[in-house]
Formats: C-alpha cells, sequence, structure tokens
C-alpha cells in the first residue's frame, strides 16, 4: 500500500511538468490550431542555457530567472521572425515548420554541448523534506515549484487585461483588432509564455532525465497525451491530463513494467483520439457540411 | 448644407456633387476604393460625417455597405483618401485606428464567443488609459440595455441575436469612441427593441456628441434617425443629401421605404 502511495506521489511530481507543458502546447494551440511540435526542444535548449550559467558559476536561482526570461525572448523571437511569415500558409506547411524548429534546436544544442549526458543540478536538498519517506525533496519541490506556475498563469489570463486580450485575440482575431488589441503582439507574447513555461519544466525534469539533446522526446510526448486526454482547447482539462498522465506512467511503470511507460503515452493518444476526439473537457466541434 | 441638399435631391440617381470638404467634418473620405481579390466592390466613393453628426448609407443587398465600413477601418484592401477630424488614417492598421477612437460594430456582431458578457465589455475599453472609469461604464451599459445586466457573468456565446446585437453595440461604446461604425444594428432585433436601441443611439449621440456613420436595410428608422444620407448601388454612391430630402425623394420612397 505504501509502495502505491509513493508511486502515485512520484507520479504527481513529474505529472505536473507533463501539465505545465501541456499547458504551453495548448497555448499554442488555441491561437493556431497546431501542435508545437517544437516545444519539447525550445525547453531542452533553454535547460541548456540554465546549464551553461550555472557553469560558469551563476547561483542556480540567479540561472533560473535569466533562463526563464530568455527563453521569453526566445519564443517571441520564434514567432516573430519564423512563425509569422507563415502565419497564412497551408497547414501542412506550418506543421513542417515546426517539424524543422524541432530538428535545428536539436541539432544546434548537439553541436554547441555535445550529446554527451550532463548531469543538472537541482536546487532542493538531497535528504528528504521533513523526513517523509514518500516522496524525495526534487519532486516536492518541482510540484510545489509547477503548482506556483499554474497558479500565477491562471491569475494572469482570468483576471488581468493583458491575459484578457490575449484570450480574446486567440478566439477571435477579427474582433480583437476592432477593439484595437493588437493581436500580432498578443501571438508572440503567447508564445514567449509557452516557451518560459517550457523553461521551468525542462529545469525540473533535467535532474531526473539528465540533460542531453534528446531528453525531451519523450516528455512532449507524455504531455501530448496529458494535452489530448484533458482536451486540447481546455487549458484546465491539459493541466489535469498531464497529473493523470504522470500518475499513469508511474505506477504503469512499478507494477508492469518500465518498457510500457512510453507505451502508456500512445495508448492514451490513439485511446482518446478513438473513444472521445475532444477529450474529458474538451468542445465537441461540430460543422455543417 | 441645405443649398448642396437640395441639388443632390433634385437630381436624384445623378452622380452626387463633390463632398464639401467642410472643416466641421469628423470623417471625410474621398475616392474610396476596395475590392476583395480581384472583385472591386467600391468605385472611389466620396462621403463625410459631420462631427457629432448621424450619417447613414442605404443600399441594397450587395451594395457594398458592409464593405465601405470595412474599408474606413483598412480591414481591406483599399484605396482612397480617409481623414478622422483632419487627419490621415488610410493605410493605418486596424487597430491604430481604433486606438484614435473609430468603435465598429461589426457584420456579424463579432462576440467573443467563449468570454463572459463582462469580459466582451470589458475587451471594448482595452486601448482605453483611464482604467478606474471602465467599471462605471460597464454599469453605464447594463443600465441602457439591462438584459445584459441580468447575463454579465454568463458566456456571450449562450446570448440571443438581437442579446449580442446589444453587446456590440455596448461593446464599441465602451471604446468611447468619436466615430462609431454601426454595420446593421438592427439586424435580427425585434422591431420594439430596434426602435429602443436608436433611441438609445439618438440620445447617445447628443449627449456625447459622438458622430455616426450607420449602414442600415431598414432605412426608414435609419432616415429618421440620421441627419445626412447616402445612397449606395453596386459600390456608387448614387444620391446624397439631408436625411429629410432623401426621405421625400419619390424614387427613394418607392424602392427602399416601400410606400
Amino acid at each position: 500500500m505504501n509502495e502505491l502511495l509513493h508511486q502515485i506521489l512520484s507520479g504527481l511530481a513529474t505529472g505536473g511538468i507533463y501539465a505545465s507543458l501541456a499547458l504551453a502546447l495548448v497555448m499554442i494551440y488555441q491561437a493556431t490550431h497546431l501542435v508545437n511540435f517544437a516545444q519539447g526542444e525550445m525547453a531542452m535548449f533553454a535547460t541548456y542555457i540554465a546549464w551553461a550559467l550555472i557553469q560558469v558559476g551563476m547561483p542556480y536561482w540567479v540561472a533560473f530567472a535569466i533562463t526563464v526570461v530568455g527563453a521569453f525572448v526566445l519564443g517571441v523571437a520564434v514567432e516573430r521572425i519564423i512563425v509569422r511569415p507563415v502565419e497564412n500558409a497551408p497547414i501542412l506547411a506550418v506543421v513542417i515548420v515546426f517539424i524543422a524548429l524541432l530538428v535545428i534546436f536539436n541539432s544546434i544544442a548537439g553541436w554547441i554541448f555535445t550529446y554527451t549526458i550532463k548531469p543538472f543540478p537541482s536546487p532542493f536538498p538531497a535528504e528528504p523534506l521533513f523526513g517523509n519517506r514518500f516522496m524525495s525533496s526534487h519532486e516536492i519541490g518541482s510540484m510545489a515549484i509547477t503548482l506556483v506556475v499554474l497558479l500565477l498563469l491562471f491569475v494572469f489570463f482570468r483576471f488581468t487585461p493583458l491575459g484578457l486580450a490575449m484570450r480574446a485575440a486567440a478566439q477571435n482575431p477579427v474582433s480583437s483588432r476592432l477593439v484595437g488589441i493588437r493581436v500580432g503582439w498578443m501571438l508572440a507574447l503567447g508564445w514567449g509564455l509557452a516557451a518560459a513555461i517550457g523553461a521551468i519544466a525542462g529545469m525540473m525534469v533535467a535532474p531526473t532525465v539528465f540533460l542531453e539533446p534528446n531528453m525531451m522526446g519523450g516528455i512532449l510526448l507524455y504531455a501530448f497525451a496529458g494535452a489530448l486526454l484533458g482536451g486540447i482547447d481546455s487549458p484546465g482539462g491539459a493541466v489535469l491530463g498531464g497529473f493523470i498522465v504522470g500518475v499513469l506512467e508511474n505506477v504503469v511503470g512499478a507494477y508492469v513494467g518500465t518498457e510500457l511507460k512510453l507505451t502508456v503515452a500512445l495508448i492514451v493518444i490513439v485511446g482518446v483520439l478513438v473513444v472521445r476526439p475532444s477529450g474529458l473537457f474538451g468542445k465537441v466541434h461540430v460543422t455543417r457540411v | 448644407m441645405s443649398a448642396e441638399t437640395t441639388q443632390a435631391a433634385s437630381a436624384s440617381f445623378a452622380p452626387p456633387p463633390a463632398v464639401e470638404r467642410s472643416a466641421a467634418a469628423l470623417l471625410e473620405v474621398r475616392g474610396l476604393a476596395a475590392q476583395y481579390g480581384p472583385t472591386k466592390v467600391l468605385h472611389g466613393i466620396d462621403f463625410a460625417v459631420g462631427a457629432g453628426g448621424i450619417t447613414t448609407v442605404l443600399g441594397a443587398n450587395g451594395a457594398g455597405k458592409t464593405t465601405l465600413l470595412r474599408a474606413v477601418c483598412n480591414m481591406i484592401r483599399t484605396s482612397g483618401e480617409v481623414r478622422l477630424a483632419g487627419e490621415r488614417i488610410d493605410g493605418l492598421a486596424t487597430e491604430a485606428i481604433v486606438r484614435r477612437g473609430v468603435g465598429h460594430v461589426p457584420d456579424g456582431r463579432g462576440t467573443f464567443m467563449n468570454l463572459t458578457v463582462e469580459e466582451n465589455l470589458r475587451l471594448g475599453a482595452h486601448t482605453r488609459k483611464d482604467r478606474a472609469e471602465i467599471g462605471p461604464d460597464c454599469e453605464r451599459m447594463y443600465a441602457y440595455f439591462p438584459r445584459l445586466k441580468e447575463r454579465r457573468r454568463q458566456q456571450a456565446g449562450t446570448l440571443s441575436g438581437g442579446e449580442q446585437q446589444m453587446l456590440a453595440v455596448s461593446r464599441a461604446l465602451m471604446l468611447r469612441p468619436r466615430l462609431l461604425l454601426l454595420d446593421e444594428p438592427s439586424f435580427g432585433l425585434a422591431p420594439l427593441i430596434v426602435q429602443q436601441l436608436f433611441e438609445i443611439l439618438k440620445a447617445i449621440n447628443q449627449s456625447e456628441r459622438i458622430g455616426m456613420l450607420l449602414v442600415e436595410q431598414n432605412a426608414a428608422m435609419a432616415l429618421a434617425l440620421a441627419d445626412h444620407a447616402y445612397l449606395l448601388e453596386t459600390g456608387r454612391v448614387v444620391m446624397s443629401g439631408s436625411a429629410q430630402a432623401i426621405r421625400s425623394d419619390e424614387q427613394v420612397r418607392r424602392s427602399y421605404l416601400g410606400y
């Protein structure tokens, strides 16, 4: 029983990381109706920046803050320079651009930092907090950080005029322009926020999976499964989906076999698409033909 | 004004005289042309909205009325000269034109379906700096349209068509515009509500001196509200003058007013 509790709790810890990355995917999806396949690689790249900053002797939290801001700027730049020109291109063209971004970030990271696996520090103490036997300090700490990030995002989107304008711009760009919202900048801001969230997720997951250019591949898949499970157009659903996938993955890994961890994500993806394409909380889209 | 009016009215269906370049004009448009792809919809139109005045543009379906409003705030490719209070605004981005005080009640209402009624209203005030005034302005809109107040926390997509039309007008007013562009505000409303809406527009026009450019199919209502009118046919202004003169024109009466 204790063993199961332990697995569920650490599943929630990784689930939080999937949840925040799933939220980043949903944010881009709501504005573009496309999944940004490069989301994970952008997060990986940001984590390398944090690693490099720590290597030159910067304190962890300073490097953390610089990385988050840097990732935000990178996200805005990617939208403005690379995504904007293909805004009105056919869907397949945009998908190719996203895949190209994935490959480019992956290779640049490998080129600059090599493909050797590197350890990444955790900011939390090595011994368990409060003498508990269920969760490591890093698990508790990273879960706390993801929860704070999710809460801040909720407050930002729900209660600030800028957050409201961003939601409006994603939903209805034409009407948004008619009330004076600079829609282009709102989309760029969305990319910046998504990249910043990704960077935090990357830094939280790197101590457990180790730093290497392909570290986010599997994690993006879990996040995608979470987003689909909750509903790709529902931010709250995506967060819940991320947590569910995290727990599921951990429990299956412990009791059935570690080899099946990634399979769980794929089963969730296929299962949702077959049984309930709109996810648990997504809107069912009806189109008149 | 009156000399030009009688001239236009008597010249009915002939090309109108060039718009007088009055210093008082809030919106002044010259040679406005617009097209969707290769299809020309507006062929060099001249018109004006006086400061604090209401101008209506009448015309049948497909005459180019909606396009005309879209062209004024540069939502489509246009050429020609558009001046707001003497300043050129053609070529500016739509959001920049809105920031200069041009509110738009668009064709199809433009509701933010997944946001609440109140959020829709607050979005209308997005560009305003006087944040403290926005709450009271929302209340003012609720006073005009009590139905919206009842539904303030509801998703705007669940409103009826008429309620969404009220919301569209309120959202545009939240900008505290200098000029209000109204695209068929009576569309989908019950006759009684149309009457109320037009009375509210009249009151707002008088108390706040907001200039209005009103595009309508309901010619009788529009002419009763407006001080100036233009008649649009297949992308050309074929008649213009004071609303009174247009209303008494024989041909307008038969084709647009139906009596």
